[in-house]
Formats: C-alpha cells, structure tokens, sequence
C-alpha cells in the first residue's frame, strides 16, 4: 500500500509564456503567413500552431483587381498580433520607411527589422540592421530585429533597446536547421531580451533543438508552409516548441562517452 | 466658386494614375473602394495619417504610395 504523497515536478508544466514588448504570449511559436496555397490554408495552419504572433509583409495595394481577398480577414483580430516584415529592404532607409507605413496601417508598434545585406543568401546587413534600429527605437517602435548567429551583434542591438534578438538558424527558407548552436547559447547565455530563433529550421526537431538551447522563441515560415501537409506540420512545430521548452525547463543529463547503466549492477542472479 | 474638374495625373504606387474632380487623398482612397483601417498611404514618401486624409490635396506629379499587408515570413 502506498503511503507516500505522489512525486511532482518542480517545472511548470504550461509555462509556454513568452514575454515580448510588456505583453504575455501563450505560444512561444512565431509564425509566418507567405507561401500558403490560399488564405483559408493560412488560417487553419495558424490554428493549428497555436501561435499568437503573426508576421506579414508590407506591400502594395493591387489598384486594378479590387477583388482580391485580405489576409487581416482570415485573421483573428481577438487572437492574433500582427507583426509587420521589412523584407525585401536592403536598406536601413528603406526598412524604416517600411515601418512607418505599417505603423499607420494598423500594424502596431512591434516590427521585425530585417535589412538584407545578399539577395542569394538573405543573410542580415549587420551594420544596416544596428543603424535601422537606433532610428526606429528612437521613434517608439519595438523593434525585433533578424540578424546573424553573431553574440556580438545580438549584444548591440539589445544595447540601443531593441525588445529582442533574433539570430537565423540558417539562411531563411533553407531548411537546414541550426547550424551553429554554440554560437546560439551564447547568444542566450548573454542576453538580457528574449531569443528568437528566426529563419531556417526545417522540421520539429529544429525547433525543439532551439528551444533546448534556451531560446524564448523560435519564427518560422516555410518549414510550415512549405510542408507536404502544412497543417498538421504546424502542429509538428507546436509540439516541438512545447517539448524542446520543457526539456529545457527540465534540465537534460550532461552527455557523456561512456555508458552508465540504468539497471542496478548488484543482486544480478548467480 | 467653380470646384476644379480639370484631370491631373499622379504616380500611383509606380503608375500613373488620373484624377479629376475632388483630389484629396479621402476622394482616392473612396474611388479606390479601401478600407482606410487596412492601408497606409504616403505622399511624396511622407506618410499621411487617416485623419488628415480629408485636408491633404494631391497636385500633379505627386508620388502616391498605397500599401497593405500581405502574407510574408
């Protein structure tokens, strides 16, 4: 018979909180709204994430065809925070003007700066993307800026008071996965604003991975939408967020060469 | 007073655009049927904010930039 109160654990199980410009997220999943085959699958892909905070791009209005569908109305106003991209800036000039008109289409004060320094790598303009940032801080916006796995990077833009970091796993649409995970826990092991892993996980496990690391965040993209099956990858990538945090929260076993067995080596029958 | 009816043109997000009648950016936005709430508008690379839509009057050659959100990572 048992006596003993059952064991529990120390963590907490539904800590997926992320905390991001004064506000609580309860995903810490960042998903992108390109490449879907159509709204519709936007929108069930984004349920299925969980994920609260929503990118999109800032663009023309199409003035001939008047028809078309909007995203904003396949989102929902009560769940989802939109957070407008400067892609396609290769400028710091062009990504704060970019900002601007978002800020004033009802994007809010939170933009992810992105100024692209090669248009075959999509790699960050690292000095473009500091300069960008103090002019946008300076102007209210909360600014959350793609940039290189570089710590020292990372340092300067939390310095001038971007609301986090966010270092690319690998070049964006890649797949890859993260290809420098040292350089990610530094990045974390400094930081003072959360991590967000942004561009180039390929799979759940990717996700996980950065989450283990320590990061408070992972954005992605294609890794959804670029799926056989966006919608149940979505999921994948929920799952994987939430596994990769616990783990983390839970703290894993340091690794060693040899084996330690788990099965007592004394009272082995004779 | 005779209200001004004579065409201008403008650039519109990189065409040119003809307006005649009433041309303040409220008048284009309506005969463009937006949503005020879902753009953003810029004349002369300077953002127009909705309440001064009404009281901002395009003249010739004026560079007209209308964006919204579209799907992006």
């Amino acid at each position: 018979m048992r006596s003993a109160p059952p064991a529990q654990s120390k963590v907490n199980m539904q800590d997926t909180q992320l905390q991001l410009g004064g506000r609580a997220f309860s995903s810490r999943l960042i998903v992108g709204t390109g490449k879907y085959k159509d709204f519709a699958e936007t929108r069930a892909a984004l349920d299925a994430s969980g994920a609260e905070i929503v990118t999109v791009a800032v663009r023309r209005v199409n003035i001939t065809d008047r028809t078309k569908e909007n995203l904003l109305d396949f989102l929902d106003p009560k769940r989802h925070v939109v957070l407008p991209n400067t892609a396609g800036c290769f400028t710091a000039e062009e990504a704060i003007r970019t900002c601007r008109l978002a800020r004033e289409a009802g994007g809010g004060d939170m933009v992810k700066l992105e100024v692209i320094g090669d248009p075959k790598t999509l790699f960050p303009d690292v000095a473009a993307t500091i300069e960008g940032a103090k002019v946008l801080v300076k102007e209210g916006f909360k600014v959350l800026p793609y940039i290189t796995d570089d710590p020292v990077a990372c340092l300067r833009l939390a310095e001038i008071g971007c609301i986090a970091v966010m270092p690319l796993a690998a070049p964006i649409g890649s797949g890859l996965g993260i290809r420098n995970p040292h350089n990610i826990a530094i990045i974390v092991e400094q930081a003072k604003v959360p991590v967000i892993v942004d561009a180039g996980v390929g799979t759940a496990s990717d996700a996980a991975e950065a989450m283990e690391l320590g990061c408070d965040g992972v954005l992605m993209n294609t890794a959804i939408a670029g799926a056989k099956d966006p919608i149940a990858m979505a999921r994948a990538m929920r799952l994987g967020i939430e596994a990769g945090r616990l783990a983390f929260l839970a703290g894993r076993i340091e690794r060693r060469l040899y084996a330690n067995a788990s099965s007592p080596m004394t009272g082995l029958i004779g | 007073m005779v209200e001004a009816s004579l065409a201008i043109t403008i650039t519109l997000n990189g065409e040119p655009y003809a307006l005649d009648g009433d041309a303040s950016v409220a008048a284009l936005v309506e005969k463009l049927k937006m949503r005020p709430t879902r753009i953003a508008v810029e004349v002369n690379r300077e953002v127009i904010p909705k309440a001064k839509y009404a009281e901002t009057i395009l003249h010739p050659g004026d560079s007209v930039e209308i964006i919204n959100f579209v799907g992006g990572g």
